[in-house]
C-alpha cells in the first residue's frame, strides 16, 4: 500500500470520511463538510456560468460587435452572428432582476413569459414527436409472429399489461366487475414496474457508495486488490 | 448502539446503524478481496456495443456527456469504454456537456482515456481526432440550437479555442454531419431530451448509457427502436467492459454491488416477516 501524496486526493478523502461520520450521528466534522460543499458549489457555479454563459454568449460578441473590427458593423446580422441584436436578450435578462424591487417587479413578467413560452413549446413538440407518436406506434405490434413463440408471448404479455395498466387509470366508472378485474391485473403490472424501478434505484445508490470506497482504496490508499 | 425509535420490542429494536455497518462491510471487503462473481452481458448492453461496432471506420460521432460528479461511479467507466471503442475504430469524437458541474470531470475523463491510448502508441490529437466543446447552458434549447449549427452553439471549446479554427469541426454543420449520437446521461437534461429534441426530429441514430435510477424510464425508447442500445448503471457499464474485454472500475465494483443487493433483499424479507408477526400479534 502506497498512500497518495496528492494534496487534493487527501482533501477529498478526509471530506468523504467527514460525510460518512453522519451515519453514526450528526457531528461537527459532518457540518464542516456540508457547509464547505454548499459554499464551494455556489462559488463554482457562479464563476462557471459567468465564463460559459454570460461572457461567451453576451459580453464577448457584444464587444466584438461594437469594437469596430467586424465587417458590416454592429447592425449586420446573420444566423449565428446576432451582434447588436444581443442587446434584447441582455435587456430581458436585466428585467428578471426587477423582481427585487416591488414597485417595478411586473417588468420581470416579460422575461418569464418568454422563458415559459419557449420551454413549453420545446417540451410540447418534443414530447409529441419523441414520446406520444413514437411510443403509440411501437405499441401497435403483431400478437402472433410465426415461428417465434417467445416473441409472440412477449407481444401478448406487453399488450395485456398495456391495456390493463391504462384501464387502471380509467376513473369514470367504479372499479367493479370486469373493469375491477382488469384493473387488478393492471396493478400487478404497475407493481412489477415499481419493483424494477426500486431495484435500479438501489443499484444507483449502492454505486455511489462503491465509488466513494473505490476512491478511498484506490486513489487515496493506492490499494489495488 | 442502543436505541429504539419505534418504542416496541423484538427485532424492531434493531438500531439502523447496524444495517449501515453491515452494508459498509459488504461493499468494502469485495473491493479489497474480489470474489469474481460472473457478469453476463444482457441484450441492451450487447446492442450498445454492436451499434458502435457497426459504425464505419473513421465515422464522426457526437458524444454528449450529461452528468456531474454524482454520476461518476456509473457513468465515467462507460464513457471511457465508449471512447476506447470509438477510437479503436478511428472515429472522430465531438463531446458536449449539458450539466454545469460536469465540464471538468468530462474533460479529465477524456484526457485520461486519450493519454492511456497514446501510451499504447495510438495517435490522438486534441482538436483533430477529438474535441471537448465543454458546457453550454440552455438544456433543450442548446439541442435545438445545435441543429442550426454546432459552431454557432459552441463558439469556443472547453479550452477557450475558437471552434471555427479547429480542424475537427472544419466541415461540421449540424446533426447531419454525424453518424451517431452517444449520450451518457445522469438525468435531466439527458437521454429523454435528446430523444425528444434530436432523435425524433433529426433522425440521428442514438445509443445511451445512463444511471441505473433513470434506466427504467429509457427502456421504452429501446423497445421502440429510438435507442439502438442502452447501458443501465454500473451493471450496464460492467457488461460493456466485459464485452470489450476490459476489467475496469465497474467490473471491480460488481461483487460489492451484488452482495449489497442480496443484503437489501434479505432486509426487505425480514422487514415483512417482522411486520406479519406484529399483525398476527395484533400490534400493527
Amino acid at each position: 500500500m502506497n498512500v497518495s501524496h496528492d494534496f487534493g486526493i487527501w482533501v477529498g478523502a478526509l471530506l468523504t470520511l467527514c460525510v460518512f461520520s453522519f451515519l453514526y450521528k450528526d457531528n461537527p466534522f459532518y457540518k464542516f463538510a456540508e457547509h464547505l460543499f454548499v459554499g464551494v458549489s455556489a462559488g463554482y457555479y457562479i464563476v462557471l456560468n459567468f465564463w460559459t454563459v454570460i461572457w461567451v454568449n453576451l459580453i464577448a460578441p457584444l464587444s466584438a460587435a461594437f469594437g469596430g473590427h467586424l465587417a458590416g458593423g454592429p447592425l449586420h446580422v446573420e444566423q449565428g452572428d446576432y451582434r447588436a441584436l444581443l442587446l434584447f436578450p441582455a435587456l430581458l435578462g436585466v428585467l428578471l432582476f426587477t423582481r427585487l424591487f416591488p414597485r417595478i417587479d411586473w417588468l420581470s413578467r416579460w422575461s418569464l413569459a418568454l422563458i415559459i413560452g419557449v420551454f413549453a413549446g420545446l417540451k410540447t413538440t418534443g414530447f409529441a414527436q419523441g414520446d406520444l407518436v413514437a411510443q403509440v406506434q411501437a405499441s401497435l405490434q403483431p400478437l402472433w409472429i410465426a415461428g417465434q413463440p417467445w416473441a409472440s408471448f412477449n407481444a401478448i404479455l406487453f399488450t395485456v399489461g398495456l391495456i390493463a395498466s391504462l384501464l387502471f387509470f380509467f376513473y369514470s366508472r367504479e372499479h367493479k366487475g370486469l373493469l375491477g378485474g382488469i384493473s387488478r391485473v393492471g396493478i400487478a403490472f404497475l407493481m412489477i414496474s415499481f419493483g424494477a424501478g426500486y431495484g435500479y434505484t438501489v443499484m444507483s445508490r449502492v454505486s455511489l457508495l462503491i465509488g466513494r470506497f473505490q476512491y478511498l482504496l484506490e486513489d487515496w490508499l493506492r490499494f489495488h486488490g | 448502539m442502543a436505541g429504539d425509535p419505534t418504542g416496541t420490542g423484538g427485532p424492531e429494536r434493531l438500531d439502523r446503524r447496524w444495517l449501515f455497518l453491515v452494508m459498509g462491510l459488504l461493499v468494502f471487503f469485495p473491493l479489497l478481496f474480489p470474489i469474481g462473481l460472473p457478469i453476463e452481458p444482457t441484450r441492451p448492453s450487447r446492442q450498445f456495443a454492436e451499434a458502435i461496432a457497426g459504425l464505419p471506420d473513421g465515422a464522426r460521432v457526437l458524444m454528449s456527456c450529461d452528468y456531474d460528479p454524482s454520476g461518476k461511479p456509473e457513468l465515467v467507466p462507460m464513457t471511457k469504454t465508449a471512447l476506447r471503442q470509438l477510437w479503436r475504430k478511428h472515429c472522430t469524437v465531438i463531446v458536449t456537456v449539458l450539466w454545469p458541474g460536469g465540464a471538468g470531470l468530462v474533460d479529465q475523463t477524456i484526457e485520461e482515456t486519450a493519454n492511456e491510448l497514446r501510451a499504447r502508441g495510438v495517435s490522438l490529437v486534441d482538436g483533430t481526432d477529438y474535441v471537448n466543446l465543454g458546457y453550454k447552458a440552455g438544456n433543450e434549447a442548446v439541442m435545438v440550437l445545435m441543429g442550426q449549427g454546432i459552431k454557432n452553439a459552441f463558439p469556443e471549446d472547453q479550452h477557450r479555442r475558437a471552434t471555427r479554427t479547429l480542424p475537427i469541426l472544419h466541415d461540421v454543420g449540424n446533426y447531419s454531419s454525424f453518424t451517431m449520437l452517444v449520450n451518457i446521461s445522469g438525468g435531466y437534461p439527458g437521454t429523454k431530451e435528446w430523444v425528444q429534441q434530436v432523435n425524433s426530429r433529426f433522425h440521428l441514430p442514438m445509443v445511451s448509457g445512463c444511471t441505473a435510477v433513470s434506466a427504467p424510464e429509457y427502456f421504452p425508447y429501446l423497445q421502440s427502436g429510438q435507442l439502438r442500445g442502452l447501458l443501465g448503471g454500473m451493471a450496464g457499464a460492467a457488461e460493456y467492459e466485459r464485452l470489450e474485454g476490459e476489467s475496469g472500475p465497474a467490473t471491480r465494483g460488481m461483487d460489492a454491488q451484488s452482495l449489497a443487493h442480496v443484503f437489501i433483499a434479505l432486509c426487505i424479507v425480514m422487514g415483512n416477516v417482522v411486520y406479519w408477526g406484529r399483525r398476527r400479534r395484533g400490534g400493527a
